[in-house]
């Protein structure tokens, strides 16, 4: 099992490090550009993934804390005129969010639908607010809020303490790209820990855990937090490579998005919901360029046609398929076959 | 002698539920290294008070007390850490997680990460899980997540564990096998076992609590205890005359 574990992780560090290096030398500029705003959705994808596929909290209104994320980069990064500090906003202030949501939800022993109907109000309210700051009166410091119409002209991120190295659209690619497999290795080591396998076993049997002496509040608030925090960076990177934040990125549908990709790309394993949030990212924007299908029923068909006929998601499923034929042993006797059947059922 | 020092006592312990008085100022106490096995007929209270030395339930009245430590109010996991163990009617167990996952988590909590191996090696052993270890629980047999479920107890090395009818839904050759293992962990822990089956009981029990409507109705030698009339014609009937 450890030897198959390190297999694929060999495998998707290679595919990871050759998509880093050959996209920008293969691709034109403006898909080079399309495919940073896959990168920066499937940290949106790999921050619900974490704390829903593994800690078993359903997140509905996940976009507060990208939303969140975005307008705290805008807002600050126009204030300070530099990047370094607004990009540690981004992720803090989500962070403190979901901490104290958290605190009310996990402490109070809420449970889990109305751990979903409380994310997704906290979404509404904010979008709702936001929403309505049109004037001159709502600012802060020197950011206009813009209300439905937004912040524009919000500076990129630049290199660290140095306000004039800003980072050019092929910078923003690496630096999405490079995050988003730092966060698939981070997230894995980070799994493999006890807090990591503690977090998975309150998924599977909250009161088990408790039994064991572990706090589970606390597992659960840390993790909450975490995902915050990396809704929050994905937030933070979409405002700096659009220049641009509007309240549609508090949006249901924006929240709504988030779970279609998971559950597409498969909840439970990190690699799933990268792959469904950059597929289905690209699909969105394909079905865009034409007028006659409407991209939210072709999304929903998916969601539906997965539930229904592919319940775990695209990676356990090419797992499943590959993952015995990639370690298989050169004499594989019946004793390996049948343990590997084993594991598949 | 459990008068003396007491690992785990209860005072005018109770609870309510609305007007229903589940469990009525019951004091109980079990000596260190003790195996004590509560029975009584279903709706007696055995349960109620079963979840209240756990902290699932806070007592409407009185107090539980773990070795002079008051735990009545205190959250399960703070219960769990006192060094108290719980091993549930319907196994619980992680599902979704294979046999050796389910003892690391649980051994862990109290060992470094080299010992917690070696801790669940030994419990794999103990226990005969070895065949199954790799193996998802939710896919193993009822038997096997009972055992399963006792070694994740048993991993976090407690000073009691509290054992909910082990043997339900065994065959008989699990439930002497269940019977021996418990003889065994009595060695090093004390154990409270709730039970339905006197046979099995009969098997590993040598001081039995009898519950009826909430209180205790009496305490003693299983043997005396069985052949107290009142146990034997109105709460247990036909099972212990067979």
């Amino acid at each position: 099992m450890a030897r198959r574990e390190a297999v694929r992780l060999a495998v998707v560090g290679a595919i990871g490090l050759a998509l880093l290096v050959g996209l920008p030398i293969a691709l034109d500029l403006f898909t080079l550009l399309q495919v940073t705003l896959y990168a920066i959705m499937a940290i949106l994808a790999l921050s619900l993934a974490f704390i829903w596929g593994f800690g078993g909290i359903l997140c509905f209104g996940h976009s507060a804390f990208f939303g969140l994320g975005a307008y705290a980069y805008a807002v600050a990064v126009i204030n300070l005129g530099e990047s370094t500090a607004p990009l540690l906003i981004a992720m803090a202030l989500p962070a403190a969010l979901a901490a104290g949501l958290g605190y009310f939800m996990f402490y109070g022993r809420i449970s889990e639908v109305y751990v979903g109907v409380i994310t997704l109000t906290v979404a509404l309210i904010f979008y709702n607010c936001v929403n309505s700051t049109a004037g001159p009166e709502y600012h802060i410091g020197a950011a206009l809020l813009g209300g439905f119409n937004g912040i524009p002209n919000v500076p990129s991120i630049n290199l660290p303490f140095m306000p004039d190295a800003t980072l050019d659209p092929e910078d923003m690619y690496y630096l999405s790209m490079g995050a988003v497999i730092a966060l698939y290795f981070g997230l894995t080591a980070l799994l493999a820990t006890r807090f990591g396998r503690v977090l998975v076993a309150i998924r599977e049997n909250e009161s088990r855990v408790e039994f064991l002496g572990y706090d589970a509040r606390l597992h659960k608030l840390v993790a909450f937090a975490i995902g915050g925090a990396l809704a929050g960076l994905a937030g933070c990177l979409f405002v700096s490579w659009g220049n641009y934040v509007s309240p549609t990125v508090f949006s249901v549908v924006q929240s709504a998005q988030i779970i279609i990709w998971i559950m597409v790309g498969g909840p439970g394993t990190l690699l799933g919901p990268i792959v469904g949030a950059a597929a289905l990212s690209w699909l969105t924007a394909e079905i865009g360029t034409q007028q006659t299908i409407n991209a939210n029923m072709v999304l929903g068909a998916i969601l539906l046609v997965f539930v229904l006929l592919v319940p775990k998601g695209i990676a356990p499923m090419i797992g499943e398929r590959v993952g015995p034929w990639l370690t298989r042993r050169r004499a594989a006797g019946p004793a390996a076959r049948l343990a590997a059947h084993e594991e598949r059922a | 002698m459990s008068a003396a020092a007491p690992l785990i006592e209860t005072r005018g312990l109770s609870m309510h539920f609305g007007g229903v008085q589940a469990v009525r100022e019951v004091d109980f106490s079990v000596a260190e290294n003790e195996l004590r096995c509560l029975i009584g007929p279903n709706g007696a209270g055995k349960s109620t008070f079963f979840k209240m030395l756990t902290g699932q339930l806070r007592p409407t009245r009185g107090e539980v007390r773990f070795r002079g430590t008051v735990t009545s109010g205190l959250h399960p996991h703070e219960i769990a850490r006192l060094g108290i163990g719980i091993k549930m009617q319907v196994p619980s167990v992680f599902d979704g997680l294979s046999v050796r996952e389910n003892l690391w988590i649980s051994a862990r909590r109290r060992n470094p990460r080299r010992a917690a191996g070696r801790v669940v090696e030994r419990q794999i052993e103990r226990l005969a899980l070895g065949g199954f270890a790799e193996r998802l629980v939710g896919h193993l047999a009822h038997g096997q997540r009972q055992w399963v479920e006792l070694g994740v107890v048993l991993s976090t090395d407690p000073t009691l564990i509290l054992l909910d009818e082990p043997a339900a839904g065994m065959t008989e050759d699990e439930t002497v096998r269940t019977a021996e293992l418990i003889q065994e962990i009595n060695r090093s822990h004390a154990l409270i076992v709730v039970e339905h089956d006197m046979h099995f009981i009969r098997m590993i029990a040598r001081r039995v609590t009898v519950f009826d409507r909430g209180a205790i109705l009496t305490e003693g030698d299983v043997e005396q205890v069985f052949r107290d009339p009142m146990v034997r014609d109105i709460y247990l009937g036909k099972q212990v005359a067979a």
